[in-house]
């Protein structure tokens, strides 16, 4: 996925899309976020002057919220299925499995870049478990051999 | 000919994209004129791919398709107009027994209907609800008609939904909100997924009728952001039925307008909470407040504010077209109606499953879902994640109903059943769930903040064969003490998977405390890997083994260093003569 990098301009754009208004808070995390990658310090200041609030405020809800990040994130987000029936069908297996692969636990980013690795509660797809997603694609009915597969086509993606 | 292709989120990741190529590009090389589209999810996740041909009034239905039958599908039904029976679900003539004990409303035009064409809906008898409402009908009769159908909450709660109209009508306001919850967060629930990305209207409606009855004139759909597909088919509907005028101002000419909003959540289990979802939607952190004030009379902004969850919404179109007797008739005495089920874990035939209520887990289980996949036998079935609980065998017979459920230690919830067999670990189980709310736990109240934390320790202990029957004791004392001193459903019920799991599989905590056993051989600390004599020698695990654990040459039988073992199972699951044992 590609991102972009913050400058003035497109916090200018981002911003004039949004009623200056506590409301907007959470959606202008969210539109930063998506086209950023993650939330940096300074875009959450911008932020928080735009809305009139202290940023104290801004980074206590991007805390609260699971989907926000402060670090930059890898190229690609692997996330794996941690619902109920992936659970009881070897998430850990398939946990283990990127653990190897990747060389990094969950929470973490490659040192190359390309990926970072998360645990998520469910992603809706329970009948295909145990499952993980790439970016916007899930990927089902996971095993050993089938998460090395996938994770090696997006290696050969970016060389 | 009409083809239907299954473009839904699971139908997605079984490869309905690949799948859609293939189809497009064949058809276009075979000339043939057919009417193709993109449905919902037609609820059978375990056949997925799938597509559907309707031929002269008969529904040809072809599942588990790889790339090789959708050519053949192309040239034996579409050509030379003989059915590729080696890929029908069933044959045509026959009924699939998988629907012969469903009853659908709710998902009534999911996997039927395009849900990015408003068209489609409208030829289904769409809004045809709204437009009677809001032509024949008052605000009053309208929610009479929802008390009297006994539509209950389909979120969990289980509240009556006409009583809740009436408390949202019955507070005089110059401004009322709407709230559809699309937050979904137990784990192993998708239904209310599926219903938004099968059939967006019917939520859209149902909700225009709520507006209408309780006096609102604005909504927001509050919908998880790991649903983009949902959230992408809701805004193209909004707009839709905006151009039609079936949303927004003076709809249908009348006076009545209503403008309807999706707000994306950020990844916060604790924001399906109605106060706890409200304070988002507000841009604040996502925090519980204590009640009352019910949101029907201080909501969103302050304003009354009436809440209902995607299949409530979805049920509510119906009813107005069938008349609140019709609904009624199909459910139980205190709760009308049918109910979606999120079918899955170890499951032969997983899917969206909607029953009336009443109907027994074991016909859902066994009659509708085919009971166990592989040779290991039924253990539980959890419903109502982290809030539910795990029943046993001998509880098969409970009909799903929000009282029956509840006394047997479970509840309703909002649909996930997610299936376990033999091989799945009860305190594992807990220590799964335990572990969610834990993490999920807000923090505002201390007993959920730090008493769900303290309880998973516990657990951790008893998975490592740790612990007695004294700290057992102590877990209960505690597990009552959050429930009681919790502001909110997520610490009132956090509990409730390792009460239960105690109440029914007593033995297995037994088991694990006193002979450090784990009988489905889950628990890493207390499970040995070993390798047979049967080894012969091929290294496969020497390779995969991640802690470089596992020594031996080529050719000679290899040996596990148990102090090294982190006991991850890879070397058992790739050795090619099962050489290698778990106890
Ligand atoms: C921790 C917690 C999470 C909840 N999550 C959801 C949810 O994801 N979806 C939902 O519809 N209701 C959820 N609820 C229930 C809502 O608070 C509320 O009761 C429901 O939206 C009311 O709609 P209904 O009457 O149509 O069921 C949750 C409640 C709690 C305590």
């Amino acid at each position: 996925m590609k991102r972009e990098k913050h400058s003035k301009a497109t916090m200018e754009e981002i911003k004039s899309k949004y009623p200056p208004q506590k409301s907007s808070l959470i959606p202008l995390l969210q539109e930063c976020q998506n086209r950023f990658g993650y939330l940096p310090k300074m875009v959450m200041e911008d932020i928080a002057n735009f809305l009139n609030m202290p940023s104290s405020k801004v980074y206590g809800v991007a805390t609260f919220y699971a989907q926000f990040r402060l670090e930059p994130l890898g190229e690609h987000t692997i996330k794996v299925c941690h619902g109920t029936a992936c659970h009881v069908k070897g998430a850990d297996r398939v946990n283990d499995s990127i653990e190897s692969v990747l060389n990094i636990k969950s929470g973490e980013t490659t040192d190359d870049g390309l990926f970072t690795f998360e645990r998520v509660a469910c992603l809706g797809c329970c009948s295909l478990a145990p499952v993980m997603m790439v970016d916007d694609t899930v990927y089902g009915d996971l095993d050993r051999e089938k998460v090395k597969k996938v994770i090696n086509r997006f290696r050969g993606d970016s060389e | 000919m009409k083809i239907m292709l299954g473009y839904a989120s699971c139908g997605i990741a079984a490869g309905a994209a690949e799948v859609e190529e293939v189809l497009k590009k064949e058809i276009n090389k075979s000339g043939i004129e057919v009417d193709y589209r993109r449905v919902g999810c037609v609820g059978m996740c375990h056949n997925e791919p799938i597509i559907e041909i309707e031929d002269d009034g008969v529904r040809y239905t072809y599942g588990n398709l790889e790339i090789e039958d959708v050519k053949k599908i192309v040239e034996e039904h579409l050509k030379k107009r003989e059915p590729y029976r080696k890929k029908l679900v069933v044959p045509p003539e026959q009924e699939y027994d998988y629907f012969s004990k469903q009853k659908k409303i709710v998902l009534q035009n999911s996997g039927v209907i395009d849900p990015e064409d408003i068209d489609d809906y409208i030829q289904k008898g769409g809004y045809d609800a709204l437009q009677r409402v809001l032509n024949e009908m008052e605000p009053g009769d309208v929610i009479e008609e929802i008390k009297n159908s006994k539509l209950r909450g389909r979120g969990g709660a289980g509240f009556p939904t006409g009583l809740k109209w009436q408390f949202a009508a019955d507070t005089p306001s110059d401004k009322k909100y709407i709230i559809c919850n699309a937050d979904e967060g137990d784990p192993g629930a998708f239904m209310d997924r599926s219903v938004l990305e099968g059939d967006p209207h019917a939520v859209l409606e149902g909700m225009a009728i709520g507006a209408f009855a309780t006096g609102a004139d604005e909504a927001y759909i509050y919908c998880r952001a790991e649903y983009p597909l949902a959230i992408r088919r809701l805004n193209i509907g909004i707009k839709q039925a905006e151009q039609r005028g079936y949303l927004g101002d003076n709809i249908l000419g009348t006076d009545f307008s209503f403008h309807v909003h999706v707000k994306e959540g950020a990844g916060a289990f604790v924001c399906g909470e109605e106060t706890a979802l409200m304070h988002s939607v507000e841009g604040e952190r996502g925090m519980p407040r204590p009640r009352p004030p019910f949101p029907a009379q201080k909501g969103l902004f302050g304003k009354p504010t009436n809440i209902n969850n995607v299949e409530t919404w979805a049920n509510v179109p119906w009813i107005i077209n069938n008349g609140a007797e019709a609904y009624h008739s199909i459910g139980t005495e205190k709760s009308g109606g049918t109910k979606v089920f999120a079918l899955a874990g170890k499951i032969r035939r997983g899917g969206l499953v909607e029953v009336p209520l009443g109907t027994t887990l074991r016909e859902v289980i066994f009659d509708i879902g085919g009971g166990i996949e592989g040779e290991a036998k039924f253990k539980a079935v959890q419903l109502g994640g982290p809030s539910g609980g795990c029943l046993p065998e001998e509880y098969l017979d409970t009909p799903v109903d929000y009282e029956t459920l509840t006394e047997a230690g479970a509840i309703m919830g909002s649909g996930g059943m997610v299936v376990m067999d033999e091989n799945d670990c009860m305190v594992n189980v807990a220590h799964y769930f335990l572990d969610f709310t834990q993490k999920e736990s807000c923090g505002k109240c201390t007993f959920c903040r730090v008493g769900t934390k303290r309880l998973l320790e516990m657990l951790e202990r008893f998975s490592k064969g740790e612990g007695s029957e004294e700290e057992i004791e102590r877990l209960r004392s505690l597990a009552s003490k959050i429930k009681s001193y919790s502001l909110c459903g997520l610490g009132q019920t956090a509990p409730n998977p390792v009460l239960t799991t105690l109440r029914y599989f007593y033995e297995e905590y037994d088991e694990h405390i006193k002979d450090q056993h784990c009988r489905a051989r889950i628990c890493r600390p207390i499970i040995t890997y070993t390798i047979t004599d049967d080894c012969v020698g091929c290294t496969r695990c020497v390779e995969e083994c991640p802690a470089d654990s596992i020594q031996g040459e080529k050719g000679s039988k290899h040996v596990i260093q148990q102090g090294m073992c982190v006991k991850c199972g890879a070397c058992f699951e790739v050795c090619p003569v099962k050489a290698v044992e778990v106890e």
